[in-house]
This record gives structure tokens, C-alpha cells and sequence, in this order.
């Protein structure tokens, strides 16, 4: 009796793993396929990716969209402006929730629950789009790079996961060990805190700093001034507004479109590199961040 | 001695006798912390609590010249004027639907892939599905709209090329109102439900092994173990993170929609905060944006409040 059971249920198991590995394959391929393509289409000639003749696997191999992009001011410009923005702005993300989340994570200051409060209202209900715009520009930062930066100085989010992780994995009776040896709040942070929080800085550095890297709206309503756009602006002329339907066949435009056509490939490529080649490295802190967040905070 | 130290309590916000004197010190030997707070404390009063000083011009009209402070009160009339608008259904249905159709469609997957990857019994191949899942998180809204535009170009896109193949018609995809949600959601999901599984999996890894073998005991077969011990196992991951999407229910999406948006497809991509843009950014008119802004955050902020009492209630687990 109880042998059959056994071999039937093996039998389900195998069965069960089947469809698992399938569904699994399956997805796989579904995220996979359309990220391989880019990469194909981009090496391609374009005349044969318009055509559909790219289906896995690069046609006549060409380099000419990636040197198109080399000559385009405009994205070079959005790189550097985007190169700046993140650093300055990733840095200051981190000193300004470095400065919130290690006071607020200290059990013995009074009125942290009310600061905490005010805080975590914000997640909620804020003043929404328009005050915000008139604020930033009441302040004299529209078509500065400071537009980009100091609005979003905090999140609130990330503030949250700092602090969990400053409670949860540094043991409070080192930092009372530290107060009774005579030291400051300000060396405990820098000599005794930050160094044990590796782990969490990376994690917040690499939040902030995809964050900024991949951001579009805010340049959208405070940058003007072409010369300031970031690359997602950038971007956004040729992926989106460039797309112009001119169906018109005269031959020099037929040509115009095909490399409008098939530098876009080259420019999705160029413009992800930089976060998906440190992707591999940092996945893991990546998931890390998520985990922390995820313990109630 | 101790009706001595109650009586001093009470009289604590009067004079800093006892317990009041002792809060002062206390506060006093950690002046340095509150020196570290100040430039935080200060950035949050500004931008977020100086954004809801300025949410009066919603009652005003508001005029640049004359400041926030200045304009002259208008009462409900930009609300009584949205109400009133031709496009206010329209808004409404849209942007409460996509999120509704996302919410039933896309909040399920993430769960569904979690569940796989934690049955696959090869370590190996499921790291890597993991970490393939995870890749297109990362790829920055507007090249995610890009690569739609150029996917789903119709002439020249591979969409349509292999629905010509087959003997179809190119069909016109980002222009057709129809097609809007579908492509919306269905892009949503390609990119996120990998990193959103990864709360999940943490929440099975959790699930106490025990309770398995125990199941494994009575004979129930490994579809039968998932629904009732992984399931039941990270339910309250579950409510919370259905909380969290609720809180931001009328505001999900809005950059990808406002790159999607055309002329053409405008029937089912304008939505509240689409509009508010267009209408307030571009056209200037703050004080009628602000007060539909705030119309949407405060309908937000009810369905917050609504589903958290709710979860408390029926699961037992909540927000706050």
C-alpha cells in the first residue's frame, strides 16, 4: 500500500516539475527575447531589422549606429549632465538621510516618535504636483541643476530602511560603550556606525543613484535651457518625438528614417549600459535593500 | 514621597520640577542629534509641508503677482467647475480603471513567479531566473516607452511585421485608444514582476519547514502544499504590499502614461494626473489643477484609510 503511494506520488512530482520548469523556460524567454533583440537589432543594418529579417541574431553586422551616436552632441551633452546630476545628487541623497535616519534610530531621544510621525504623513498625502512646481520655483531653482536635486533630497522610503537597518544590526550596547568612553554623537556616527554599515550605504548609494540616473519628469517641468537637459530628455526627443510618421518616400528621407530608425536601438543600449553592466555586481545588495525594507519598519 | 512625584508630573508643562527638568537634560545632552536633524527637519517642512501650506490656491484664485498668500478666495468653484468639466467622467473612469485593471492583473503575477521559483528544485536555474527577471526593472521609464514605440511600430516594427507574416494587418498600436490599457499593463508586468517576487520569496524562505514535512505526512500532494502552507505562510506580506499599491492607487504609472499619451489614444490614457500636468504646467492654470490634485490625493488617501481598517479587521494585519 504504502509503496504505491509512494511511487504515485513520484510520479506527481515528476509531473508537477514538468510544468514548473516549463512555466519557468517560459517566462524566462518572455524577458529575455525582447532584451536580446535590442542588443541584435542594434548591431544590425538597419535596412534588414526594418525588414524583419532580425530575429535573434544580428544581420550584417555594422557598427554605423553606434558611431552616429558618437557624433551626437546632444546625447554627450546628456551624459555629462546626467553623469553630474547623479554624483552631486546621490551624495547629497546620502548625507541628508545619513543625518535623519541615525538620530532617529537612537532609542533614547525624546520626541523621535513625533518627528517620526510628521515623517511618515508624507508617504501618504502630499501637496501634490502644482505646489510643488510653484515652491521649486518660487525658490528661484527652475533651469538650475538644484531643480533636480533638492526637491528630491530625501526619500522617505529609503530614510525608513536606514533606520530599520541602523536599529536592527548595530547593537546598541556598543554605541552606549561608546558614550561611556566620552564619545561624541557626531564621532560615534562617523567612526562607529557608518563604517559597520557598509552594506546599507551600497544599498542606498545604488537606490539613489538609479534613481536619478533613470529620472525624466522632474528635468521635463524645471529644465528649459537645452544645454541642462539630462540624458533621459535627451532620449525622450529621439525615441518618442523623432518617431514623426513622415511616410513621405522621397528617397533622402527614406534614408533619414532608417538611420532615425535604427540608431534608436544604439541609443537604448548606450543609455542602459552604465546600470546594467553594474547590475551583475550589485544584484545582490540590490535584493538586500528590498529584504531590510521589507522587515516592518 | 510617591503622590510627591505624581503631583510633579502633573504640573510638568508649568514648572521643570522632576520629570520636566529630567526630559530637559536628557534633550540637552543630545543637542548634538538634534543638530543633525535640523537640515533634514528643515527639507521636510519646506518641501513637503510647505507643498500642503500651498494646496489654499486650490480655494483661490490664484494670481503669481499677488502670491499664494495674496489671491483672492474663489471657494469650491474649481472643484464645482471639474465636476461640472465633460472630461471628468472620463478622467475618473480612466484613471480608476487602470489602476483597478492592474491591481487584479499585475498584483497577482509577482506572487504566481515567486511560487515557481521557489518549487524549482535546481538551485542553479532558479538564481538565474531570478536574476534575469530582475534586468528590465532597472531599464529607466523612457527607454521602456522607447522600446514599445519601436516594438510596436507599425511598419517597421516586429510586432507587426510577424502579424503581417501571418497574413494580419499591421495594426497601430500606440494610437489605437483600445489597445492603450492592455499595453500599458502588459509592459508593467514584463518589467516589474521579477523584482517585485523577491519580497515574496523572502517570505517563503521564512515559512517554517516543519509545516511541509508535516503536510508531506498527510499525503498532500505539492500543489495541495502551496495552497495551504506557502499561501497561508506569507498572506501578510500579501496585505501589506495590496495596502502600499492601494496607497498610491490614483497616482500608479503617471510618467509612463504621460510618454504613452498621444492625441490619438487620448480616449483611454487621460488621466487626473496626465491632466494636471498638461493643464497646470503647461497651460498655467494652478489654482484649478491644484484643487483637482487634491481632489485625487484625498480620494487616495479614503481608499487608503478604507482598505487598511478593512485588513485589520479581516486579516488582521495593517499599516498601523
Amino acid at each position: 500500500m504504502s509503496k504505491q503511494a509512494t511511487i504515485r506520488s513520484t510520479s506527481d512530482d515528476r509531473a508537477f516539475d514538468a510544468i514548473v520548469y516549463a512555466i519557468a523556460a517560459v517566462i524566462m524567454i518572455i524577458v529575455l527575447y525582447p532584451l536580446i533583440f535590442i542588443v541584435s537589432a542594434s548591431f544590425s543594418d538597419p535596412a534588414r531589422t526594418l525588414n524583419g529579417e532580425v530575429w535573434l541574431l544580428p544581420k550584417s553586422v555594422t557598427l554605423d549606429a553606434y558611431t552616429n551616436i558618437l557624433h551626437n552632441e546632444k546625447i554627450w551633452t546628456g551624459y555629462r549632465n546626467t553623469i553630474l546630476y547623479t554624483a552631486v545628487g546621490t551624495f547629497i541623497n546620502i548625507i541628508m538621510t545619513i543625518l535623519a535616519a541615525y538620530p532617529l534610530s537612537r532609542p533614547d531621544l525624546p520626541g523621535r516618535k513625533v518627528m517620526m510621525v510628521i515623517i511618515t504623513l508624507t508617504m501618504f498625502f502630499s501637496g501634490g504636483l502644482i505646489p510643488t512646481y510653484l515652491l521649486v520655483k518660487e525658490l528661484g531653482m527652475v533651469d538650475t541643476m538644484w531643480s533636480l536635486i533638492v526637491p528630491g533630497a530625501i526619500a522617505t522610503y529609503n530614510l525608513i530602511v536606514m533606520r530599520t537597518y541602523f536599529q536592527a544590526s548595530i547593537p546598541w550596547e556598543l554605541q552606549e560603550a561608546a558614550h561611556m568612553d566620552g564619545c561624541s554623537n557626531w564621532r560615534l556616527l562617523l567612526n562607529i556606525i557608518l563604517p559597520l554599515s557598509k552594506p546599507i550605504l551600497a544599498v542606498m548609494v545604488l537606490f539613489y543613484a538609479v534613481g536619478h540616473w533613470n529620472s525624466f519628469f522632474n528635468a521635463l517641468i524645471y529644465i528649459r535651457d537645452e544645454a541642462l537637459h539630462p540624458l533621459q530628455l535627451v532620449l525622450r526627443e529621439i525615441l518618442m518625438i523623432s518617431q514623426s510618421d513622415a511616410v513621405d518616400s522621397t528617397v533622402g528621407l527614406e534614408d533619414k528614417i532608417l538611420l532615425a530608425e535604427s540608431i534608436k536601438y544604439a541609443v537604448i543600449i548606450v543609455s542602459s549600459l552604465p546600470v546594467l553592466m553594474m547590475y551583475p555586481f550589485v544584484q545582490r545588495h540590490f535584493v538586500k535593500g528590498v529584504m531590510i525594507g521589507s522587515i516592518k519598519g | 514621597m510617591k503622590s510627591v512625584q505624581a503631583d510633579a508630573t502633573a504640573a510638568l508643562p508649568r514648572s521643570h520640577t522632576g520629570r520636566g527638568n529630567r526630559l530637559l537634560r536628557q534633550m540637552g545632552k543630545r543637542y548634538d542629534l538634534y543638530l543633525m536633524l535640523l537640515l533634514p527637519m528643515v527639507w521636510y517642512l519646506v518641501f513637503h509641508y510647505g507643498p500642503l501650506y500651498g494646496l489654499q490656491i486650490a480655494f483661490k484664485n490664484f494670481n503669481p503677482a499677488k502670491g499664494i498668500v495674496g489671491s483672492s478666495w474663489e471657494g469650491f468653484a474649481h472643484f464645482e467647475r471639474f465636476f461640472d468639466s465633460y472630461y471628468f467622467w472620463r478622467l475618473l473612469w480612466n484613471t480608476v480603471s487602470i489602476n483597478l485593471f492592474s491591481l487584479l492583473i499585475a498584483f497577482p503575477i509577482p506572487i504566481l513567479l515567486a511560487l515557481i521559483i521557489s518549487e524549482i528544485r535546481s538551485k542553479t536555474f532558479s538564481k538565474w531566473l531570478q536574476n534575469i527577471t530582475y534586468i528590465p526593472h532597472f531599464i529607466s521609464v523612457v527607454v521602456m516607452v522607447g522600446i514599445l514605440t519601436v516594438f510596436l511600430s507599425p511598419k517597421t516594427g516586429p510586432v507587426n511585421i510577424l502579424i503581417e507574416a501571418f497574413g494580419g494587418t499591421p495594426i497601430r498600436f500606440l494610437e489605437e485608444a483600445g489597445w492603450f490599457k492592455t499595453i500599458f499593463i502588459g509592459s508593467n508586468i514584463w518589467q516589474n514582476m521579477g523584482w517585485q517576487s523577491i519580497i515574496y520569496i523572502a517570505a517563503l524562505s521564512g515559512v517554517n519547514p516543519q509545516l511541509y514535512e508535516a503536510a508531506k505526512m498527510d499525503g498532500a500532494t505539492r500543489l495541495r502544499r502551496i495552497w495551504h502552507v506557502s499561501l497561508p505562510g506569507i498572506v501578510p506580506v500579501i496585505v501589506i504590499l495590496l495596502i502600499l499599491d492601494i496607497g498610491h492607487f490614483m497616482n500608479i504609472g503617471f510618467e509612463k502614461i504621460l510618454l504613452l499619451q498621444n492625441n490619438l489614444n487620448l480616449e483611454s490614457s487621460d488621466v487626473i494626473s496626465t491632466f494636471v500636468y498638461t493643464t497646470g504646467i503647461l497651460k498655467g492654470e494652478y489654482s484649478y489643477t491644484a484643487a483637482i490634485g487634491l481632489f485625487n490625493s484625498v480620494i487616495n488617501l479614503m481608499l487608503l484609510l478604507l482598505v487598511n481598517r478593512f485588513a485589520r479587521k479581516t486579516a488582521e494585519t495593517s499599516l498601523w
